[in-house]
């Protein structure tokens, strides 16, 4: 997509996941994925924030939250993890494979999830055991602080 | 002698309606059918024609309850394919779509149907799929297969065993859904070496069009080539990556990401299309089923009525030949007269 000559006043974003587009050609004020960064500690909670006129990007995402800024209103949705493009003219593409609205989630699963997928660590023999109880954590701690931040 | 008289003359105006009739298998049911009943009497008989008449009626029925069901799980599967179909559209904003990109190593994964009579939609697939296979051929090159479905299998094994590289079958015993198609990328990107993957299938764009689309995914080795060669992939570069990864393994995802959304996306489509195309042959061959039973049904009473004025001339006759022989004999004539004329009138 070519580089427009002035920076749009507005991001216009398209969110799509495998069985319905969320959102098609919105005219947004700003976003705030969060990228998924494996360099640092996996508790660390990081967000990107995307504006209009934004340098075009290639963004991993991780489990966390997502937040469509639409002049005062806020939308959050809960990524579990996809891709987003930034391109040149201000057009934003964030691809997941499952999402939800924040308010859809329940807490106290949430907290009961955390709490199943820390026993199963520590309780994990093989590789593979373990793997999947960590990606188990990360994801409700992600929740967690989704629904607390 | 009178009765052997009117009989043969019976049989050949038997015939000869008959030789207008262009259902060959009513000829030959009459031909091969007539026996001799109680008393030596002879019957034309009319099971023969009965029963293709009971087949073909019980075949219209079970194609007619194909298509409902065809129709039904097309709009079930339609609704989810358009939903699906801006999933892969981010990925060719960024990337583009490059059907021609030259690459030494192709693998061509062709989604075909499990179950048949749904037209002629694995035929057409299959038939891009060795158009394919040609093109990218030559030297230095190697193309493979990795076929999706029963059918497409067993159409490419016929003269391309060796370079089926993988087979799966059974796609859609439970209802597609984006973990399974996942599940299934990452199983055919780990025992295929590629450099580019074309996915074949149809396109679904209406209940009787389907156009076979050919989607191509560029492993990341070769996204980087192109992007410094130039040309649609050159602005790639001025993407920065964020998230700290390296920009290797951030492409390599993106290509694996992409591969499962196109996969997904293609076996909707190609699920749609052959619900489509069922549909549409299940038709046809009800209406098919439909000419044939009207058909059969006129042979079977040009049969019924026939043997009957067989049965009328014998009886008369032999009635006759008891009690006078012109009195009879101007009776049959006008009973024969009035038959036959009745048969012609039906014909035409």
């Amino acid at each position: 997509p070519p580089t427009p000559s002035s920076i749009p006043s507005k991001l216009t974003i398209n969110f799509v996941l495998p069985y319905q587009s969320e959102i098609s050609n919105k005219e947004v004020c700003a976003l705030r994925p969060s990228p998924a960064d494996l360099s640092e500690s996996r508790l660390e909670f990081w967000q990107m924030g995307v504006l209009p006129g934004h340098v075009a990007t290639i963004a991993e995402l991780k489990p966390g939250l997502l937040s469509v800024h639409e002049g005062s209103e806020v939308t959050k949705y809960f990524v579990s993890s996809g891709f987003a493009f930034v391109h040149a003219n201000s057009i934003t593409d964030i691809v997941a494979v499952e999402a939800v609205p924040v308010d859809h989630i329940d807490p106290s699963l949430v907290q009961k999830g955390l709490a199943d997928f820390t026993q199963k660590l520590n309780s994990a023999t093989t590789d593979f055991e373990k793997a999947e109880a960590q990606i188990g954590i990360d994801v409700h701690s992600a929740l967690n602080a989704a629904l607390s931040g | 002698m009178a009765m052997a008289a009117f009989r043969r003359e019976g049989r050949r105006l038997l015939l000869s309606p008959v030789s207008y009739n262009s259902s060959f298998a009513a000829r030959s049911a009459i031909l091969s059918y007539s026996e001799l009943g109680p008393m030596g009497a002879r019957s034309i008989s009319t099971q023969a024609v009965r029963n293709r008449m009971k087949s073909v009626k019980n075949i219209q029925k079970i194609t007619k309850a194909m298509k409902m069901v065809a129709a039904s799980k097309l709009r079930s599967v339609q609704v989810r394919t358009e939903n699906s179909r801006g999933f892969w559209q981010p990925f060719t904003a960024l990337l583009g779509d490059n059907p021609s990109v030259d690459v030494k190593k192709n693998v061509i994964v062709t989604i075909t149907s499990d179950k048949g009579l749904c037209g002629g939609i694995n035929s057409t697939s299959v038939r891009v799929s060795k158009a394919l296979y040609k093109l990218t051929s030559g030297p230095e090159k190697e193309t493979k297969y990795v076929v999706l479905g029963e059918k497409g299998k067993v159409q490419l094994a016929r003269d391309s065993k060796n370079s089926i590289e993988m087979n799966i079958t059974e796609l859609q015993k439970n209802p597609l859904n984006y973990t399974q198609v996942s599940v299934l990328a990452d199983d055919i990107l780990k025992n295929v070496e590629y450099d580019a993957l074309r996915i074949i299938y149809n396109k679904y764009q209406s209940v009787v069009s389907f156009l076979p689309t050919v989607s191509t995914i560029l492993s990341p080795e070769t996204v980087e080539k192109e992007s410094e060669a130039g040309g649609k992939l050159g602005i790639l570069d001025s993407y920065e990556i964020e998230g700290g990864d390296t920009k290797a393994e951030v492409l390599q995802n993106l290509a694996e990401f992409q591969f499962s959304c196109v996969l997904f996306n293609a076996s909707l489509e190609n699920a749609c299309s052959e619900m489509g195309a069922r549909m549409s042959a299940m038709d046809s061959s009800s209406r098919n089923a439909g000419e044939m039973l009207d058909r059969l049904t006129l042979t079977y009473n040009r049969t019924r009525q026939a043997s009957i004025t067989t049965e009328l001339i014998e009886i008369i006759s032999g009635a006759s030949a008891l009690t006078g022989f012109s009195q009879s004999a101007r009776a049959t004539d006008n009973i024969q007269y009035r038959r036959y004329a009745c048969m012609i009138k039906l014909q035409s």
